[in-house]
């Protein structure tokens, strides 16, 4: 996708690690408690038809102590791909935001926790209220759009999307707004 | 439930259906079309008398019971058999069925072993329904209705049958595959008295094809229209409209591409519902067309024949409530794709007094399970899926669970249980608590776990199931397992017709005991289990009355199975073979026997060897 090299997000990310550092598993970390109850089940690991305990042991999720026998548990691979992470309002799990489009006449609610990162979130408002968030860049923010998608923080600030880390938005992020371009001018550009 | 299929006690092949007299085709609908003709033999009239009877008989038990009569009663009980059951597709050929049942309506076919759902089996293996379609298509052109179960099915044959057999009504497939939505389109678009169309947990491959539109024009037929395992999206104005002009559509259960605000549309449509299928039941991402939510609780509410409730694949649990008009109503709730809590949970169950059968996901934990038993006291079957099917996790059920819907729910009839944790007392809470059972799945995630209070396997457990649920049919075992549990189903489990074994057993001695023991069984199917050849040898009295057997990763020798395949010349022996091991291994990997009139078949793959 496009937007992950325009979005330069890397190059923007506060980290406490060592410059150089690889932050993958920063990136993937979910709490214990949610891991454990709420994590989808993953789909290929057991289905494979050789799978190993070596395979295994590279996927990011959590490390397996024993290997995962094929068809065991004994559960159809349909219904293995089809559990969905849970969405609820639950403090342990779901980040629902109300977004809100100047000049739409209602609000819609997403789940943060759902989108890995600014891509997927950004396509998925662009998808939902039919318009362009235009290219985004840390000095200028959304260039060539008519609108562009901000966020109000704990803080009560108006904040640029894109402009922290993406751990950082979701837990700080209350509501998202899609501005008119012309109205955002202003904001964002936090270094 | 297990059936027989063609017996192999059956009438001897001199004994042929001559069929030169003409039939008297009475007015119970046995056929149609045929032309009435008098005869003034006795015994013809001795006949059409039977004919007349042998028409009420519906179970196909009695049936084959009835056919071995004598040649006359075999002769008529053919002619009346409306319905044919075959529970393995390769048991008997299509020719021999045809020929001998002459005025089938319905045709109920079975293919691969259970165990080909869990990747045990490589794909292509076989259970083709092509050559069943074709052979129909000549000897039963009236024939109304086809249900399948774990066949390959192809988008030809749906073609096949929509355009060959004109009042075609009803498609029911199982855990099917090898067709499409291209299928799915002409097969729709021909078959203009579609009543029925279920797909039900079966691989449909998305040829982008708008099967939906395909449906005729006008008023429609349908009746029942499942297709929740469909994986791709649809076009919702057409099924709008389709629903719009299916005034007798009773069942409807949509696939997870269908958002709640389509489901409100769909359900404002079609109030007479009584099964359906919620689809996602979240919203979708597409911007709505409306200001405000629409009114889900009265659209449910409006629904007042609604007994059966399913779906929720991307639930969002702020929309649950909306369901609680039906709840009272309901028999039947699955839920065992929505990840909810007990809290979430509890409101719903409380109100639903009538359910009868429950399917949800382990994510209710034990406490969502104790409000269960609180509530269903006419609770008959439950299935508790885990929503992370890994073992050594800290499951969210456990003895726990168990134990309180024994105790609320004492009419059970049928459970089928994962778990990380179980104690043998649970179980035998169960077996006292819960007499009426008649399956008892247990699978306890972690292989070879014993039981983690006492430390024992959980042979005492399995033991009193057997001892105590009288009418048990069906049994599942799981968790460390000595031979003892084994010598406790021999001993005990009389009636049990299918039995499923992972992971258990010390020796062959476990087998014998089983194969021995239960003069019942049918279905045996067995997985990385310590039997060698010994104990295949102790079952060569019972081949014959078993549907099949299946082991796989046993300790079985090329040799044993040859001894087993020589024996006995009516049994179909398949050795298969997993991708990396070479044919020459004297080591069986996967063995799976069957019965059959036909002898070994010729659609087998080449990682199957026929002994």
């Amino acid at each position: 996708m496009a937007f992950e090299k325009d979005l330069n997000l890397d190059a923007t990310e506060l980290r406490l690690g060592l410059p150089g550092t690889s932050d993958e598993s920063a990136k993937n970390q979910t709490p214990a408690t949610l891991r454990s109850n709420n994590k989808r089940a993953l789909p290929e690991e057991s289905m494979s038809s050789n799978a190993t305990a070596s395979k295994n042991c590279d996927q990011e999720t959590a490390p397996l102590p024993k290997a995962q026998v094929v068809g065991w548990p004994p559960i159809r691979s349909y219904r293995k791909n089809n559990l969905q992470p849970k969405k609820s309002e639950g403090e342990i799990s779901g980040i629902y935001v109300k977004v809100s489009m100047d000049g739409a006449p209602y609000l819609r609610k997403i789940d943060l926790k759902v989108f890995k990162g600014y891509p997927e979130l950004l396509k998925a408002l662009e998808d939902m209220f039919k318009f362009k968030a235009g290219e985004y860049s840390e000095r200028e923010g959304y260039n060539g759009s008519e609108f562009v998608p901000t966020y109000e923080d704990k803080d009560g600030d108006w904040m640029l999307v894109g402009d922290v880390p993406w751990e950082m938005f979701t837990n700080s992020c209350k509501k998202l707004r899609i501005m008119k371009g012309s109205e955002a001018r202003g904001l964002g550009c936090v270094v | 439930m297990s059936e027989d299929d063609e017996r192999q006690q059956s009438p001897p092949s001199d004994l042929e259906f001559v069929s030169n007299k003409a039939r008297n085709c009475n007015a119970t609908g046995s056929g149609s079309g045929h032309p009435e003709l008098q005869s003034t033999y006795p015994d013809q009239v001795l006949e059409n008398v039977l004919e007349n009877v042998l028409h009420f008989l519906t179970s196909r038990r009695d049936r084959n019971a009835a056919s071995l009569v004598c040649k006359s009663w075999y002769r008529v009980e053919a002619l009346t058999r409306s319905e044919l059951f075959i529970g393995n597709c390769y048991a008997v050929s299509p020719g021999r069925a045809t020929a001998r049942f002459t005025r089938v309506k319905a045709l109920h076919l079975k293919g691969k072993p259970r165990f080909a759902d869990f990747n045990l089996m490589p794909p292509d293996w076989g259970a083709h329904f092509n050559p069943w379609a074709l052979a129909m298509a000549k000897a039963y052109p009236w024939l109304e209705k086809v249900h399948l179960k774990r066949m390959s099915v192809t988008d030809d044959d749906l073609a096949t049958l929509a355009e060959l057999f004109l009042g075609f009504k009803e498609l029911v497939l199982v855990c099917c595959d090898g067709f499409g939505t291209s299928g799915l389109a002409i097969f729709v678009s021909k078959c203009r008295q579609l009543k029925v169309l279920d797909l039900i947990e079966s691989e449909v491959s998305d040829d982008e094809t708008d099967w939906i539109s395909c449906f005729p024009e006008g008023e429609s037929n349908l009746e029942s229209l499942i297709f929740d395992c469909v994986e791709c999206h649809i076009n919702f104005e057409a099924l709008d409209r389709l629903v719009a002009r299916s005034p007798s559509l009773k069942k409807l259960k949509l696939n997870r591409y269908v958002s709640i605000g389509q489901l409100y549309r769909l359900m404002v449509r079609a109030p007479q519902l009584t099964h359906l299928g919620t689809g996602s039941f979240s919203p979708s991402d597409i911007a709505g067309q409306g200001d405000q939510e629409p009114d889900y609780v009265a659209a449910f509410a409006a629904c007042r024949s609604l007994v059966c409730l399913s779906g929720f694949r991307e639930i969002i649990p702020d929309y649950l409530p909306a369901i609680y008009p039906v709840c009272a109503n309901l028999t039947s709730l699955n839920f065992s794709y929505a990840n909810i809590t007990a809290e979430q949970l509890k409101p719903i169950i409380s109100k639903c007094h009538k359910l009868q059968t429950f399917w949800v996901l382990d994510s209710i934990c034990d406490e969502g399970l104790q409000a269960v038993a609180a509530t269903c006291k006419d609770l008959r079957e439950l299935r508790v899926f885990p929503v992370d099917p890994r073992e050594d996790n800290d499951g969210p059920v456990s003895e726990v669970g168990l134990q309180a819907i024994s105790e609320g729910c004492r009419k059970l009839q049928s459970i089928l249980y994962f778990c990380q944790r179980m104690t043998n007392a649970a179980v035998i809470a169960m077996s006292k608590n819960c007499p009426d059972l008649v399956v008892f799945r247990l699978c306890i995630m972690g292989r070879h776990r014993p039981d983690p209070v006492t430390g024992e396997p959980m042979d005492d457990g399995f033991g009193a199931i057997v001892m105590n649920c009288k009418k048990l049919t069906r049994l599942a075992v799981s968790g460390l397992l000595t031979d003892k549990a084994f010598d406790y189903i021999g001993r005990h489990g009389k009636l049990v017709r299918t039995l499923s074994v992972a992971f258990a057993g010390d020796s062959d001695m476990a087998l014998k005991y089983v194969l021995e023991g239960c003069p019942q069984l049918q279905k045996l199917e067995i997985r990385d289990s310590p039997f060698g050849d010994a104990a295949l040898r102790s079952g060569l009295h019972h081949y014959y009355n078993m549907r099949f057997l299946w082991m796989s990763s046993c300790r079985l020798t090329r040799h044993g199975c040859q001894e087993i395949a020589r024996a006995m010349p009516r049994l179909v022996v398949e050795v298969i073979r997993s991708a990396d091991e070479e044919e020459m291994d004297d080591v069986v990997g996967t063995l799976y026997m069957y019965r059959s009139l036909e002898g070994p078949r010729t659609d087998a793959p080449k990682f199957v060897t026929i002994l």
